[in-house]
């Protein structure tokens, strides 16, 4: 009776020990939801410096074991950062599941999570957290902005590794303002703000500089739209004209300062002549009637130098086509 | 290690300053108006004499100035141009055929300019004319044509052609005739007529006495034979009439009817469609031998054939899907693809002389369409819709076509009339053809000069 009792027993106790070796997640306690938060810093952690990394955790395991209200606000990087370690580690690809499913993190959920972990049940004072909020929201803001700002990534290319900067400074700032003075947060807001500030300033340096590069080969649009809506109404398309033939007439123009023509000249002039190219002669007849008819061309009222040469490319398949 | 350095900045200071030197500003234009050119064309001079003599050979004020009238005229209704009035011209027409003044034609908006010049030489009529470039200030073609006096109105036709051809680049089609059949009297009591005439609607000439019914006149494209149906012993049978002689033919011994003839592109074959028991097939002849060949063999009705260009297609519209739809088959009749795929029905495919679309008669929802589609049934598109039309016809250079349309009568059974119209590819510039009476099924020849 006690015999098999103590079998079964034997064998459950067996079982169990055995789910819990192949099942580690058993074992482990309902905080490792908190990944939550770990994601939202995988995130920012790609696009700043690493390296600054397991300093930022030493630092943190420092605070941790000096106050317990900095623990609890570093506490979950620093398990963060674990399970960054491991969840990278066993499969990326759920890892960017759980980044698309999961609710964007709010401070107000930060703070939802810090209350449900035992060791931070110390209540923080309501000043503090209104500090957090405030901090969180000015950390994340410029972040998320940028992120969201599609075109601008899209558009300027460059502009990103100046925004990496930035959020390096950031992230080097905020663990060194953690460590130092954690009173002085509101200063540390005003400094990210003026960080941000300088983001802007640096992005608005890159896009002038480019826009200046552009400037000496491009005209600007608003310029360049000038100069087509003339020609637009200048240029009778022919009519007859096929609409599935390569047809495409580029004609190099040399002006005057006030937009008149002195010289122009079509680049393929040799089909002009040429047999069976009566409809390359006849667009390209009828794309220096409209040039002559328009002049003096809107050419911009500054930058003689930059637009004395330009070269027009008249193509009718769209008009023809359409 | 200077050397090395002073080249180095030698090669990036050139390197630097040719890519600043070759950077040229582009601006791509891809639109532009589509408003029809401004053209001036000064009516042609002529001395003195020359203006007495052809008063009285052809009983004309001013020779020069008719011939101006059907260029004008035949550039305005190709929708491609806008010919300026003659009373705002600033120089005369003798002196402008020598050096135009291009800021005068410039002054009025003229961006191309015809001048010219009429001569008698032993008795014929002679015609030079010049095409400017107002713009440019340069001449762009100058050509000199002889012919009989009688002959003018022609000259002004292949004038336009040139002229159209020079600044469109592609061929004109005004040196041309229409054959149609001219219909007269109540809808019920119709006399049908074989009819010919330029196309602008001039030099019309009946070529049959209304005795017979005549339908679907069609031209050989390369001379001046006609194919039609009329009726012999009470029976639906193609003729075949040369222009020239007057001399017209049946064509075949067939035991049936036969219908809906047209020439094939060397003009060599008449293709068409024999019926035979409530049966309806393609057969082509050999108009030199005689020979038929049966191109369908299909239990539907098979009917409305037309050769591609080059011979090697034919189009055609049957019932064999159950409703009417256009075909596309090889020659010899293999390969037999449907490409109308619309809702409606399809009739009447007629290729074009570029070969690449077919033009067709459409009946959906009570409408009739007027439409283009390519060879392959694709890029469908209806040019103009109307209570009843159909018969289109190609002009020779595929940009044109030609269809007759007929309105509703009252309930008196008045009012009804039909007329040829003429719409170009764009499908904006629809235009009457005016005709002495009624007219019906036309049909475009190629270029009369070819």
């Amino acid at each position: 009776m006690y015999r098999s009792l103590f079998i079964s027993s034997g064998f459950h106790v067996g079982i169990i020990i055995l789910s819990i070796l192949a099942f580690p997640f058993i074992a482990k306690k309902p905080i490792d939801v908190l990944p939550v938060i770990s994601v939202e810093l995988i995130e920012i952690g790609k696009l700043t410096n690493i390296p600054f990394a397991p300093k930022a955790k030493k630092i943190i395991e420092k605070i941790k074991k000096k106050n317990e209200k900095l623990a609890s606000e570093q506490a979950p990087p620093k398990k963060i950062k674990k399970e960054k370690n491991k969840k990278v580690n066993l499969d990326e690809n759920k890892e960017i599941k759980k980044l698309a499913s999961k609710k964007t993190p709010t401070p107000e959920n930060k703070i939802k999570k810090i209350k449900k972990e035992k060791l931070e049940s110390v209540a923080l004072p309501d000043k503090k957290k209104k500090n957090i909020k405030l901090k969180e929201e000015k950390k994340q803001k410029p972040s998320k902005e940028i992120k969201k700002d599609k075109n601008l990534k899209k558009n300027i290319k460059k502009i990103k590794p100046s925004v990496e900067e930035t959020k390096v400074k950031q992230v080097s700032e905020f663990e060194k303002k953690e460590l130092f003075d954690l009173n002085n947060i509101a200063a540390l807001i005003d400094k990210s703000k003026e960080d941000f500030g300088e983001t802007n300033k640096k992005l608005n340096k890159i896009s002038q500089s480019q826009d200046s590069s552009m400037d000496s080969s491009k005209l600007t649009l608003s310029e360049e739209d000038a100069l087509k809506a003339q020609i637009f109404g200048c240029w009778s398309i022919p009519l007859g004209l096929p609409y599935n033939e390569d047809l495409l007439v580029r004609i190099k123009l040399k002006l005057r300062p006030d937009g008149t023509l002195i010289k122009t000249e079509i680049l393929d002039h040799a089909r002009m002549n040429m047999p069976g190219q009566g409809f390359f002669r006849v667009l390209a007849e009828s794309a220096l009637r409209a040039i002559q008819l328009c002049q003096p061309l809107k050419v911009p009222t500054s930058g003689y130098e930059r637009w004395k040469d330009l070269q027009l490319n008249f193509d009718a398949r769209e008009m023809l086509g359409g | 290690m200077k050397i090395i350095k002073l080249l180095t900045g030698i090669c990036i200071f050139f390197l630097s300053y040719t890519s600043n030197s070759f950077s040229l500003i582009e601006v791509d234009i891809t639109r532009g108006n589509l408003n029809p050119l401004p053209i001036a064309v000064s009516p042609l001079s002529q001395n003195n004499k020359t203006k007495k003599i052809f008063q009285n050979k052809l009983n004309l004020d001013d020779l020069g100035l008719e011939i101006s009238k059907v260029i004008e005229n035949n550039l305005k209704q190709s929708g491609l141009f806008n010919p300026l009035s003659k009373d705002a011209f600033l120089q005369k027409p003798d002196i402008a055929h020598l050096k135009p003044r291009f800021e005068d034609w410039s002054l009025i908006k003229a961006q191309a300019l015809i001048t010219g010049k009429v001569l008698i030489e032993n008795d014929k009529l002679k015609v030079e004319f010049r095409l400017w470039d107002v713009l440019a200030a340069r001449e762009m073609l100058a050509l000199s044509f002889t012919t009989v006096p009688n002959n003018w109105r022609r000259v002004g036709h292949i004038i336009t052609d040139k002229v159209y051809e020079r600044l469109t680049g592609e061929k004109g089609y005004f040196d041309t005739r229409i054959i149609y059949v001219s219909e007269e009297g109540p809808k019920t009591q119709r006399v049908k007529k074989l009819a010919i005439m330029d196309q602008d609607g001039f030099n019309i000439k009946y070529l049959t006495l209304g005795n017979e019914l005549v339908l679907t006149p069609r031209f050989n494209p390369t001379n001046q034979m006609v194919t039609y149906l009329s009726y012999f012993r009470n029976l639906p049978r193609v003729y075949l009439l040369d222009i020239e002689t007057g001399i017209q033919e049946v064509v075949g011994d067939f035991p049936g009817m036969t219908f809906a003839p047209r020439f094939s592109p060397d003009g060599k074959k008449i293709i068409m469609s024999f019926a035979k028991d409530g049966n309806s097939d393609i057969y082509t002849m050999d108009i030199e031998n005689r020979i038929v060949e049966r191109i369908t063999n299909h239990p539907s009705i098979d009917t409305s054939p037309s050769y591609s260009p080059n011979g090697k297609h034919i189009t055609f519209n049957s019932d064999r899907s159950g409703y009417q739809q256009i075909y596309v088959m090889k020659s010899d009749g293999s390969n037999v693809k449907r490409i109308s795929f619309g809702k409606g029905i399809y009739g009447t495919p007629v290729w074009s002389p570029r070969g690449d679309l077919i033009a067709f008669t459409k009946l959906h929802k009570g409408k009739f369409y007027i439409g283009v589609m390519r060879t392959d049934g694709k890029g469908e598109r209806l040019l103009t819709e109307n209570f009843y039309q159909e018969a289109p016809s190609w002009a020779p250079n595929g940009r044109v076509i030609i269809f007759y349309r007929e309105t509703k009568t009252n309930k008196e059974g008045e009012g009804f009339s039909a007329k040829l119209w003429s719409i170009d590819l764009t499908g904006y510039n629809e235009r009457l053809v005016e005709t002495e009476t009624d007219a019906s099924d036309p049909s475009w020849s190629s270029l009369l000069s070819n």
